[in-house]
């Protein structure tokens, strides 16, 4: 009997996990900070070894690039932070939605259905009104686009229930095609942009003579504002209770739908808005790729920053460092596109992987064999 | 050496963070005995079963099988040496038959034949004296037949030691004792059994040892045969704990709220309430007794306005204007813009009353945002409201801005309550305001609604402890198939009345 015990606490030593997973019951702020910082350095870390594995290429040097594509010279300063503010403002959009839990994948074709009728006010009327006038008649024209983007789904989901994915996203294709007839209509020659040749009259004024400014302060702003909006308004209290518990909102007498619609009208036109800066403000052009594709990584970014509007910046700023930087390193450095794509991949990998360091604690197993037999070499030692 | 226990636990420990969810817990089990394991809420129960079913590991101590020690560090290895757990809340496929269910996730060799399942189900149901049909789908069965289909999937398996969580909770007196016959048999076929429950009475009648843990800690085990109601309460909660309910006589038979022939149907056209008269009186308790199912949400939620009537009307008596007004079509917020106070405690604490992932402040908040005129929220009376009820119920939390969702189901349910009735309300709903809550908590409540029954408020309370209904409450009206079958007084109602009128509504009394 004693043998098979002694064989049994073998099997048991063994057998026994590696480490104890313990739920943690809070974390001071700084701490959880400072897990987030560590797991995007390590990210960098494990790119730059792996760059040096497969390009063999000097990781710092590639680094310097990425730094020099972002911010090497003032009109690159300038580029990647309207970028910012474009991808942040998108990003703010969807933010109100994604709190009621209502999956508005539907940012790109919102954003272009902005840009659509922002262009198209500005072939029509162009010249025959004034250019203050004609801005206003756009600003409106825009954000009602995009709100209309944005309830159309947003009705059928209130009445029908029917799944705003799905019908969000099949609305970009819709808003692409549009705006492709526009450009068919708009530019005969068959291009397939429709530039500041034909989109001559009604442009937004540069802020001090930089075109970028108006765009980057309003999004600050906005950023500022949406914070308010979801943490300290009654609207805000009840997106989130929506977006909590529907059975909830119903029980303390809220109008579900109604918020429903609201809150989709008030992200549709926010969308507007950014086609009415893209177009009006900044590139007097439009394309089918004129949103490119910010409206879908604006839900990367809505997420990582687990909807919290100021985080959102910092979220947006990484982003668009990767990309702007990694392009640059294409180019540069002779590495592909995809560079960039690999790099927001392991990115994106170390921070959501942190999540799992937040919540829980892992305390080593003393009883385990692996510790056993580090104690042993250092009995031996002794 | 005697003979070895069928599980033992030696010294066992498992902490989360500070919280000691087990301190050295000594716990034994023999053949064909019918454990029962009593403990207050958070004095580790459920910890502890876990770690006997491998879904926790524990920090320290040992588990021995039949004398052997063991390492359970996944629910395959409690599966390896015997062990089965029927949860609360049945993890069953709905569109599975009870055959298809059982036969889920069972890695036999050889090829997968429902028929032979069925026939070793069949022969499983008659050995212990189960009633069930393999081939019924889950979906179309009552609460009772899915628990049978959980048990008899762990028999199938071939577990000797089962785990019973809170069993009875869910279930009718009758089909309780049902329960009970088979588990004896079991036991008497040489199965260990461990039977989680708070009620004492069945602790008493079914088993024959009793473990007791309180705040995480082993306290002692004591034979059955030896010990009294009184005794077990003392041990569970450390002191000695009234266990009587002081009612008072009703203060009117002045009807407050009355229900007349109303009557719903749901989505599947199925009726759920079925021509429901009732009334309740301001200064009285009016319990709802029913098996679970029977039409009391539906009853409760039309009430408060959030259930579509078919007809019938519902007339609140106005004890400040004396004006008579009909609830019925209108939305929660218009029944109390027309002067209503109306405080209702559902039965889905944190999907429905709460919201589990706000904090006890905003929480406060659910039912008061819209004051003030401005567009942004108002958080320092709820604030100011969150610190008092903490403090006035003893709630058990790090601080006001703790989610709800981290609470324990008492607390939870101190918060809904004390909001509730921090409303200052004129009628107060509460549906099973104490289910799953220890023996503190519970009669904190019980107190609490007979406080607000003496200042005239007029209390609806749907229980699913007949023994606390006749307790409690001033008359009971019986539910059955969304029916009333019967409305007792509830000083003179036997129990036996009441579990009979559960099951039998008054057309089938007339037929018989």
């Amino acid at each position: 009997m004693p043998e098979q015990n002694m064989q049994g606490q073998a099997e048991q030593k063994k057998r026994q996990p590696l480490f104890h997973m313990i739920k943690r019951n809070s974390l001071p702020l700084w701490h959880s900070v400072a897990i987030r910082a560590a797991a995007i350095l390590l990210a960098f870390v494990f790119t730059g070894i792996l760059t040096l594995l497969f390009t063999g290429k000097d990781p710092i040097r590639i680094a310097a690039i990425m730094f020099d594509g972002a911010f090497g010279n003032s009109l690159r300063t300038w580029v990647t932070f309207q970028n910012v503010a474009v991808l942040l403002c998108i990003s703010l959009a969807l933010t109100p939605a994604f709190k009621m839990r209502f999956w508005n994948t539907g940012g790109e074709g919102q954003v272009l259905i902005g840009c659509l009728a922002t262009a198209t006010c500005m072939f029509t009327l162009g010249g025959k009104l004034p250019d203050w006038l004609l801005i206003m008649i756009m600003t409106v024209a825009a954000i009602g686009a995009g709100i209309l983007w944005g309830l159309i789904p947003a009705i059928f989901k209130a009445r029908f229930g029917a799944n705003e994915t799905l019908f969000t996203l099949m609305m970009n294709y819709i808003a692409i095609q549009f705006v492709e007839f526009f450009l068919k209509v708009a530019d005969k020659s068959g291009s397939n942009t429709v530039g500041p040749n034909l989109l001559s009259h009604g442009w937004i004024p540069a802020l001090f003579g930089e075109k970028y400014l108006l765009n980057i302060l309003l999004v600050a702003v906005l950023t500022v504002l949406m914070y308010i909006y979801l943490k300290y308004s009654k609207h805000g209290y009840e997106i989130s209770v929506v977006g909590e518990s529907e059975n909830t909102a119903r029980y303390i007498g809220v109008n579900v739908k109604r918020v429903i619609l609201r809150t989709m009208a008030l992200s549709g036109g926010i969308c507007g808005f950014v086609g009415l800066m893209l177009v009006g403000a900044t590139s007097h052009s439009i394309d089918t790729n004129l949103a490119g594709g910010y409206g879908f990584t604006g839900i990367m970014v809505a997420w990582l920053a687990q909807f919290n509007p100021l985080v959102m910046t910092f979220a947006s700023l990484l982003i668009v460092f990767l990309q702007r930087g990694a392009g640059e390193v294409s180019t540069v450095a002779g590495l592909n596109q995809s560079f960039s794509d690999i790099v927001t991949g392991i990115l994106l990998f170390f921070i959501i992987g942190c999540e799992f360091f937040i919540r829980y604690q892992l305390i080593p197993n003393r009883e385990h064999k692996f510790f056993a037999k580090k104690q042993t070499q250092e009995e031996q030692v002794q | 050496m005697n003979e070895a226990y069928a599980l033992e636990m030696k010294g066992v420990s498992k902490h989360f963070g500070d919280i000691k969810a087990n301190r050295n817990v000594n716990l034994t089990l023999r053949r064909g005995e019918i454990l029962a394991l009593l403990g207050e809420n958070g004095s580790g129960k459920t910890t502890l079963m876990n770690m006997i079913c491998g879904i926790y590991f524990p920090d320290e101590g040992e588990i021995y099988i039949d004398g052997k020690p063991v390492v359970i560090a996944s629910p395959v290895d409690a599966f390896r040496y015997k062990i089965g757990m029927v949860h609360q809340h049945f993890k069953l496929v709905d569109i599975f038959t009870a055959a298809e269910n059982i036969a889920l996730g069972m890695q036999d060799e050889g090829k997968y034949d429902i028929r032979e399942i069925s026939a070793r189900v069949k022969e499983i149901s008659s050995r212990y004296g189960f009633d069930i049909d393999p081939d019924k789908k889950i979906y179309d069965m009552s609460v009772s037949e899915k628990q049978t289909v959980e048990i008899i999937k762990v028999l199938y398996r071939g577990a000797d030691i089962l785990i019973l969580d809170e069993p009875t909770a869910v279930l009718t007196p009758q089909e309780a004792t049902k329960l009970f016959s088979v588990v004896r048999r079991m036991r008497d076929a040489g199965k260990s059994i461990i039977i989680i429950t708070h009620k004492l009475h069945e602790v008493l009648s079914i088993s024959d040892r009793v473990a007791i843990l309180r705040k995480g800690e082993y306290i002692t085990t004591v034979n059955t045969a030896e010990t009294t109601e009184s005794e077990l309460t003392e041990l569970m909660v450390g002191k000695k704990v009234e266990l009587n309910i002081d009612r008072s006589d009703p203060l009117t038979d002045l009807p407050r709220l009355e229900l007349r022939h109303i009557s719903c149907t749901g989505p599947e056209g199925l009726p759920l309430l079925r021509d429901v008269n009732l009334h309740v009186c301001s200064g009285e308790i009016l319990g709802i007794a029913g098996i679970a199912g029977s039409g009391q949400r539906e009853l409760l939620e039309s009430i408060a306005g959030l259930v579509r009537l078919d007809k019938g009307e519902i007339i609140y008596h106005n004890p400040k204007t004396g004006k008579v007004c009909d609830l019925r079509d209108h939305t929660p917020v218009q029944i109390r813009e027309m002067g209503v106070r109306l405080s209702f405690v559902p039965e889905d604490r944190l999907g429905m009353g709460l919201v589990g992932n706000m904090d006890i402040v905003d929480n406060m908040m659910l039912r008061s945002y819209r004051h003030g005129h401005g567009v942004f929220l108002d958080r320092k009376n709820p604030a100011d409201l969150a610190d008092r009820i903490i403090g006035d119920l003893q709630v058990a939390t790090p601080g006001p801005h703790t989610a709800v969702r981290k609470l324990s189901g008492g607390n939870v349910q101190k918060v809904l309550v004390g909001r509730e009735i921090a409303a200052a309300p004129i009628v107060l709903m509460t549906a099973y305001p104490v289910r799953g809550l220890d023996i503190n908590s519970s009669y904190m409540i019980y107190r609490l609604l007979n406080e607000q029954k003496q200042k005239g408020v007029a209390v609806i309370f749907v229980g699913e402890d007949i023994d606390v209904l006749l307790a409690l409450c001033d008359r009971v009206a019986v539910l059955c198939g969304g029916a009333v079958s019967g409305i007792l007084d509830a000083r003179t109602a036997t129990k036996e009345q009441v579990g009979y009128l559960m099951t039998h509504s008054e057309g089938e009394n007339r037929h018989a």
